[in-house]
């Protein structure tokens, strides 16, 4: 089947080089819920949202909760069909599983199949991408020494502690060796040591050249590890730059960027 | 169909790492074997009424195991959000819905295998011969029959988000089948026309799972082999309804919403 690619512009952005391919392209994206109860108006969770992201970038998609970023997210990886707008991966229609074969996910809360070890869990994600046999083995043996569970490789994923969840999370993303990665929340709940390596983790995949964008309520990481960031709002993009021209263009650090963006303080009642 | 099978492996495998089937297997095993050590009043035909009491169980069993390992597959995966991960890989839906069905439907014959391996050995042990065709007429048959179960209680997972409703209500359902499926075009002859009707369109629109039943008198009563003509037609049968319910399951968990 051959999926026709949209036209690939560049976005007029010192972060991005000129002629860089948009890994992921958003168009008029429109997100609506219907309404649960009986009468109940539909939710609109993102309001014809655009945006390129680029190969190569280390990209942060910001909002506080409800603002539209999982929605976003669960389109791009084919959860939930857009109400209008597309969504492109690689070129590729979200909505095609063939999309999701170069990408590696990160959910922020999940569990996995309790009743497997860490590698029966990997054997069985890098058999759904069909990776030959014994690439497989040494791609699992890679990732779980990357992520630190080599030792407990045999053991049923039910005995882990809930870090050793989260970096068998990220194993199970990284077992086809993704171009792209999205990652959502992905140091939510984790101790400083477990922060601090997944944080290694995201700079070591972007210098090998990988696209990853992930969503975090941790401002001070997202301006560490980001090349680029997004805001969004109430389903609507606020604002979209490299992190370095946002902080020099409004004079503060990114947290207040952030607050100043979403009107928090709300202004007071007279 | 890689993604097909890689499911299925794993449905398999959490079911026999679970104790669900060897706790219906010890049951049955146990019950079976002091029937069969029992001497009923000396009678000679004995055997008929152990193999009857033990067929009834190995087909309580194997509804059980069944409709209770179907019946929590999608809804597990939703709310431990193990879907998630699942489906952001190179999966589709409908590959989902198949690999679970092939995984039960595996998992399920490799459970009445051993509860057939059982009885026929008890069987040979006391009648001191075994009728292999017959028995495995019977094992294909049933077999036939729970993909039609199994089938539903997919159907019953992506409409029910609670595994217990949908595991009563599929037991219920195929209980129903099962007691009054062939009398209901006698019941409708009965009835007023709208009620006659009604119950005529029921007739010939559920699986009649009773038919699939009725095979086990024949390896109670040594009967002759059913013609593996109508053998396959059963299964043919069989197979048309399990489709016909599959593709109503992805229709319902295509546009599911993955997570409350």
């Amino acid at each position: 089947m051959s999926i026709e690619a949209p036209t690939i512009t560049t976005q007029p952005d010192p972060a991005v080089p000129a002629g860089q391919e948009a890994v992921i392209r958003i168009q008029g994206l429109v997100v609506q819920y219907r309404g649960r109860g009986l009468g109940q108006s539909p939710t609109v969770a993102v309001k014809g949202l655009d945006l390129d992201i680029f190969a190569g970038e280390a990209f942060g998609f910001l909002g506080p909760n409800g603002a539209g970023k999982t929605s976003t997210m669960q389109v791009l990886l084919g959860f939930q069909p857009p109400t209008r707008g597309a969504a492109y991966i690689y070129g590729v229609d979200v909505r095609q599983p063939i999309a999701r074969q170069r990408i590696g996910y990160l959910p922020e809360t999940t569990s996995y199949y309790k009743f497997l070890t860490a590698e029966e869990l990997l054997r069985f994600y890098g058999r759904i991408f069909q990776i030959r046999p014994a690439e497989l083995e040494s791609r699992i043996d890679a990732v779980l020494k990357l992520v630190d569970l080599d030792a407990a490789r045999k053991r049923l994923i039910k005995t882990y502690s809930k870090g050793m969840q989260q970096r068998i999370g990220l194993a199970q993303a990284l077992i086809n060796n993704p171009d792209l990665l999205i990652l959502d929340e992905p140091t939510s709940g984790l101790d400083p040591p477990g922060r601090m390596k997944v944080r290694e983790i995201i700079q070591r995949l972007k210098t090998e050249g990988r696209t990853v964008l992930f969503s975090s309520h941790e401002l001070g990481e997202v301006e560490t590890v980001c090349d680029r960031i997004a805001i969004i709002h109430r389903g609507e993009l606020k604002v979209v730059g490299s992190v370095a021209g946002l902080v020099k263009e409004y004079q503060m650090d990114l947290e207040r960027i952030f607050l100043k963006i979403i009107g928090y303080p709300p202004p007071a009642q007279p | 169909m890689n993604a097909i099978f890689c499911l299925a492996g794993i449905v398999i495998k959490e079911l026999y790492r679970r104790k669900d089937f060897y706790v219906l297997f010890v049951i049955t095993a146990v019950i079976t074997l002091m029937m069969s050590t029992v001497s009923f009043f000396h009678q000679a035909g004995i055997v008929r009424y152990l193999k009857d009491i033990c067929l009834l169980l190995i087909w309580i069993s194997s509804l059980v195991i069944a409709i209770v390992t179907t019946a929590r597959q999608i809804p597990a995966e939703c709310e431990s959000r193990t879907i998630l991960p699942l489906l952001a890989k190179p999966v589709s839906r409908w590959q989902v819905v198949a690999g679970k069905f092939t995984g039960c439907w595996l998992a399920c014959g490799l459970a009445l295998a051993v509860f057939y391996l059982f009885f026929g050995a008890v069987c040979a042990a006391k009648e001191g011969h075994l009728a292999l065709p017959q028995y495995f007429q019977a094992f294909w048959l049933q077999w036939a029959m729970l993909a039609v179960v199994i089938s539903m209680a997919l159907l019953g997972s992506v409409v029910f988000s609670a595994p217990s409703a949908n595991a009563t209500i599929c037991f219920t359902v195929v209980a129903a089948i099962l007691i009054v499926g062939a009398y209901l075009q006698k019941l409708a002859a009965l009835q007023p026309p709208l009620a006659a009707w009604l119950l005529t369109l029921l007739y010939f629109t559920i699986p009649h799972l009773e038919w699939f039943y009725a095979v086990r008198e024949r390896l109670i009563f040594d009967q002759d082999l059913i013609g593996w003509g109508d053998c396959a037609l059963a299964t043919a049968y069989a197979a048309a309804y399990v489709a016909l319910i599959l593709c109503a399951a992805w229709l319902v968990f295509r546009r599911k919403p993955l997570t409350a």
